[in-house]
């Protein structure tokens, strides 16, 4: 698989763990492909941290008002019938408040407890973490959609090296490699995909990870 | 506290004095005022204390003050698309102080608000818990920030009418509805300024009384 595919691979991985009527939140980058791959009958209201609900990734039609809307990531975006804009304290509140089922976002690094270490490298990178703290901490469920390693390097580990976004937050971590769900017992692997071993996923991770009996193919 | 003041851009960023600290509205630019941020950079004032929520571009929004040397420390959540705030702060010209976006709305807020500060669970066991006071409440943990209060806030609105109330449109509230309530001095920079009774009370986001100057503006919403 090249990047794109690789991408969209997870992209639609992700997909299936959506349920129709969930409100979810979804990060920059890979997780704004998520709505493409989503199952039929499966409805969902997208969060925007920057205040609204009812988030619709293209330009609004209206261009006068096109100016007014764009969504998380500066880009254009518009909102869907019955959504609604609200200001920044609502947003987070609504995020805070436990109001959003899922939240999937991309990570530098993530923990076989849940840790995860995505908004600053130190002396390197120094982006700020926006929502990402508010966004791991209030969302029922905490979904990372990443690449399995970096340039070859694990970015599942034993522990995070860079500074957390939050403790224990990740509830399911999906890459091309596999489906791992943290749980009082460990990063489980619940699903390989099977053009890798089950040798070869634990050889790219440095968490130790459970095999469980049932274990299971990755199916899209 | 006094009636809103309909004034120019040049006028009302005469308002901002060396050192104060300033609030901006705006998310990505989405709702910052370009016309009176033009302002304030032409008016010049230095060691400002910049609070907003990304610091926008490199030279536009927030980052029009940056670029213009007028920023000494900068409150913000997230500024990676703007490579000038890392650019000052590695050189040692600037100072950073990076809060979750969420906490620092709420800060605001409180500030407006009257409130002693906002506890929450975000940021704890992170290095924004670091020299922080905690508080146990129910059995769980959370942080307490403090309040963040402005000398001025400059503010990006749709339109308001000539009293000063303020309505918005699409994702220009932000951080504008939360920092029209939280400085000494409010600045509206509106696109639209109609007649008195206009907007209509069901539908005012930001009342008149928060509202010291208003100043016409073309351009709140246009991000990229």
């Amino acid at each position: 698989m090249d990047k794109n595919e690789v991408k969209n691979f997870i992209a639609k991985r992700v997909a299936k763990e959506l349920h129709d009527g969930d409100v979810v939140n979804l990060g920059i980058g890979l997780p704004t492909l998520i709505p493409n791959f989503l199952p039929e009958g499966v409805d969902v209201t997208l969060q925007s941290e920057n205040g609204f609900i009812g988030l619709v990734s293209t330009e609004m039609e209206d261009k006068e008002l096109a100016r007014y809307v764009c969504n998380a990531g500066g880009a254009p975006a518009s909102i869907a019938k019955d959504g609604m804009f609200f200001d920044s304290a609502t947003s987070f509140g609504i995020i805070r408040g436990g109001h959003v089922d899922v939240t999937v976002l991309g990570s530098m690094e993530v923990a076989e407890n849940g840790d995860i270490a995505n908004w600053i490298v130190p002396g390197k990178s120094v982006p700020g973490m926006g929502g990402a703290m508010d966004l791991v901490v209030g969302a029922k469920k905490v979904i990372v959609a990443m690449t399995h390693t970096q340039k070859g390097a694990p970015k599942i580990l034993k522990h995070c090296t860079l500074p957390l976004t939050a403790e224990k937050q990740v509830n399911l971590i999906v890459t091309e490699m596999g489906v791992m769900e943290v749980r009082p017992e460990g990063l489980v692997l619940t699903e390989y995909n099977p053009e890798y071993t089950i040798e070869e996923v634990q050889a790219a991770t440095e968490a130790t990870l459970i095999i469980p009996d049932d274990i299971k193919q990755m199916e899209l | 506290m006094g009636k809103t003041q309909i004034v120019s851009a040049q006028e009302a960023a005469k308002v901002i004095k060396d050192g104060m600290t300033v609030m901006v509205g705006g998310f990505m630019n989405n709702g910052s005022p370009r016309d009176l941020i033009k302002a304030i950079c032409d008016a010049g004032a230095k060691d400002l204390t910049i609070v907003c929520n990304d610091c926008g571009f490199v030279g536009v929004g927030a980052g029009a003050l940056l670029a213009n040397g007028q920023v000494k420390k900068l409150i913000a959540s997230h500024v990676g698309l703007n490579k000038q705030v890392a650019e000052k702060y590695n050189a040692g010209e600037l100072e950073l102080v990076l809060q979750p976006q969420g906490t620092l709305a709420e800060q605001i807020r409180a500030a407006g608000a009257g409130l002693g500060g906002v506890i929450t669970p975000t940021g704890m066991g992170t290095i924004v818990a670091e020299g922080k006071d905690t508080i146990v409440i129910d059995g769980k943990e959370y942080l307490v920030e403090k309040p963040i209060h402005a000398d001025v806030a400059v503010i990006g609105a749709y339109m308001a009418d000539e009293t000063g109330n303020a309505i918005y449109k699409g994702s220009t509230r932000n951080f504008n509805v939360l920092m029209a309530s939280a400085a000494d001095t409010v600045i509206v920079a509106a696109e639209h300024i109609v007649p008195a009774g206009e907007i209509g009370p069901d539908h005012v986001e930001t009342p008149h009384i928060f509202v010291d100057y208003l100043v016409q503006e073309t351009n709140i919403g246009e991000f990229e």
